[in-house]
């Protein structure tokens, strides 16, 4: 008889075979295809890490929250303000000049990897001011805050001229974010929420979601726990934030950029992933990235059979939005429900173990 | 400030609470019976704009036909959004159904992106001259540049007394429909207890569903009044409305009409009168929406006319 668990050790020695062999297939990725396919393999380790981000804070501790692009804005603003050299913001903020702490050398040209973390500290501090009030409301209410949370937050942008550059946002970020650091921060990420889940905060923060008057009453601090889960996952949006505004070199206040249609896109990741699995967001993180891509299609002019079919733009949104509300009709619980693929669900399943699987314990 | 001036911001201030106050209403009315933010609402109001705006330039139906076209398109989406989309999830958690009605939301918009192009289409000209007529009270006549030009009156455009008149009759039909038919009294009575209600052989779903559509043609109604205000159509001009009203019908006290109907003119006074006030922060106008829902949820979270929520264990 073959043991019913994993240890502990074979689960280390597989999740880091894991890893290795990622390491290895991103390696040949970057070497052998060409640019774009690069590119989107980027895009998906971003999307990655805002869907688990969000995944974190809507299915594992219960609350709907609908701000989440708000902090991925923040983060994104920050770190692309502090990596643009002196120069080039001085030369894109024509109308209004430079603010005062953004116009010092110090805070400019700055390496990649300080800026995405002051981006994250930014977003985290962001989401701390915003989840102060919010997490003393009920569900509903929630969602329409951190919504309305959101939009604030863009309008600011918009608004607050010599610090964002107002509607004409910024452009020239530089191309920083490629496979490794966006799925580099998706493990960390990965690694973090794992990890959170499993600890006593974790615990308490299931108990709440499950019934969050019987968690008072065993002495849990609802809204201490909901506060920090919600900043843990404000920090990991603005470093999605970050890569995201690197990844795309231009960003903007519009709704279509870091607005609505962010969140919207996150939510249908975690939704057809599983709401509450940060192995499902990640799954659902991938499908999304590649449907969106081969929908490219229905967008752009076509020749099919000699004859020209026009693109119609706006029918990717359609299908995908359509797609969303049939897995929310019919299978709720998405692909993973709020189970996680680890080594023991597939030492289970399979007879002969050596298939990959995701690293979450 | 002057007071004309005052007057003139107390006027624009109630007609955007009475568009507002229309839409909350439809909110109110779904939350009051399902326990659901219907995020959708506000693109049923964009719905009804397009409706009415293609049935008087691409049917050439008459204005008031128009109209009503767009009223009865709007109340039968309504209605099958509801059968569609909501309907299957009514006995799965209430979260479920919050979400879905995100996805129905982003469904709407992408569909009249799809459908009827990205691009605002204007509304000017669509309805007949005399709702463009400005009136203007007071004030004194000085010349400028060779021209009369009549300064420092209150100027109330017709739209804005149509406005009045058309909301006030809305509601009138509304308040006459939950108080005095029978539907109604089953719609209120759903909201108090649904169980109860089916158990005294009250089809529920009908109810529902005529809930839905009742709460819809109101939009509609805001919607056409909308355009003639701000005379555009787009995809996305149903959010920001949506969003606010919602936050209105959380200040009167969600699940209470009256209180719906007050949250909604607060708003609209409220907006208008910090912008007047504080022309500065013109770029910040919606913010002040979502300032005062969190400081009210923070210090009286039933609302203005709602009734204080007990959790039984």
């Amino acid at each position: 008889m073959r043991p019913k668990k994993l240890s502990n050790t074979t689960q280390t020695i597989l999740t880091f075979g894991l890893v290795v062999l990622a390491v290895l297939l991103l390696l040949l990725a970057e070497d052998n295809l060409n640019t774009y396919l690069v590119r989107i393999i980027s895009l998906t380790g971003v999307f990655g890490i805002m869907a688990v981000s969000l995944t974190f804070v809507n299915g594992a501790s219960g609350m709907l929250s609908l701000g989440h692009a708000g902090f991925v804005a923040v983060g994104a603003y920050t770190s692309s303000l502090l990596t643009m050299s002196l120069a080039q913001k001085q030369t894109s903020f024509l109308l209004t000049g430079v603010a005062f702490p953004l116009n010092t050398e110090l805070l400019s040209n700055m390496p990649f990897l300080p800026a995405t973390l002051l981006g994250g500290i930014v977003a985290a501090g962001v989401a701390f001011v915003v989840g102060w009030p919010s997490m003393r409301l009920a569900g509903d209410y929630l969602a329409i805050t951190t919504l309305g949370f959101a939009e604030i937050i863009r309008i600011v942008l918009l608004n607050a001229s010599r610090f964002t550059n107002g509607s004409l946002g910024l452009k020239g970020i530089s191309p920083f974010t490629n496979v490794w650091w966006s799925w580099g921060w998706l493990l960390v990420t990965l690694l973090f929420f794992a990890s959170y889940a499993k600890s006593s905060f974790g615990r308490a923060l299931r108990a709440i979601r499950d019934d969050p008057v019987a968690a008072k009453t065993m002495g849990i601090n609802v809204f201490r726990h909901q506060l920090v889960s919600f900043t843990a996952g404000g920090f990991f949006a603005g470093i999605a934030g970050s890569l995201y505004a690197h990844w795309l070199t231009s960003i903007d206040p519009k709704p279509t950029t870091l607005g609505m249609m962010l969140t919207f896109n996150t939510l249908i990741m975690i939704v057809i992933g599983g709401l509450g699995s940060l192995s499902g967001a990640v799954i659902g993180a991938g499908l999304f990235a590649v449907l969106s891509e081969l929908l490219r299609v229905v967008e752009s002019d076509t020749v099919l059979f000699g004859f020209r079919i026009a693109g119609i733009s706006g029918m990717r949104m359609l299908v995908f939005s359509a797609l969303f509300i049939l897995v929310m009709i019919f299978r709720q619980q998405g692909i993973m429900g709020r189970k996680e693929l680890t080594w023991n669900a597939l030492w289970q399943k399979i007879p002969t173990s050596g298939k990959r699987g995701n690293r979450n314990a | 400030m002057k007071l004309q001036l005052l007057v003139q911001h107390m006027i624009n201030g109630l007609s955007l609470g009475a568009l507002y106050a229309l839409l909350a209403v439809g909110y109110t009315m779904v939350y009051g019976i399902l326990k659901l933010i219907n995020f959708a609402h506000g693109e049923i109001f964009m719905m009804g704009a397009f409706f009415t705006y293609f049935s008087i330039t691409l049917f050439g139906f008459p204005w008031w036909l128009g109209m009503l076209a767009g009223i009865a398109g709007a109340a039968l989406l309504g209605l099958l959004v509801d059968q569609i989309a909501y309907r299957p999830l009514r006995k799965a958690p209430k979260i479920s159904a919050l979400i879905t009605a995100v996805g129905v939301s982003i469904f709407l918009q992408s569909l009249a992106i799809v459908v009827f192009g990205g691009v605002p289409k204007s509304f000017r000209g669509v309805y007949p001259a005399f709702f463009d007529k400005i009136f203007i009270i007071g004030g004194e006549i000085v010349e400028k540049r060779g021209r009369q030009v009549i300064v420092n009156g209150i100027r109330i455009p017709a739209m804005t007394i149509i406005t009045f008149a058309v909301t006030g009759l809305a509601l009138l039909l509304l308040w006459y429909i939950l108080f005095r038919t029978r539907t109604g009294m089953a719609m209120r009575a759903i909201a108090m207890d649904s169980r109860a209600v089916s158990l005294m052989g009250i089809n529920g779903n009908r109810i529902i569903a005529l809930t839905f559509a009742l709460g819809s043609a109101m939009a509609a109604v805001g919607a056409i009044l909308w355009v003639g205000k701000y005379p555009q159509v787009w995809p996305i001009m149903g959010f920001m409305p949506g969003l606010k009203a919602f936050v209105a019908a959380v200040i009167g006290g969600i699940g209470s009409v009256s209180g719906a109907v007050i949250g909604g003119i607060l708003l609209g006074f409220i907006e208008i009168l910090a912008v007047g006030i504080m022309p500065s922060l013109a770029g910040y106008r919606d913010v002040f929406a979502f300032i005062l829902l969190i400081l009210l949820l923070s210090f009286k979270p039933n609302g203005i006319m709602g009734k204080k929520n007990l959790v039984k264990v």
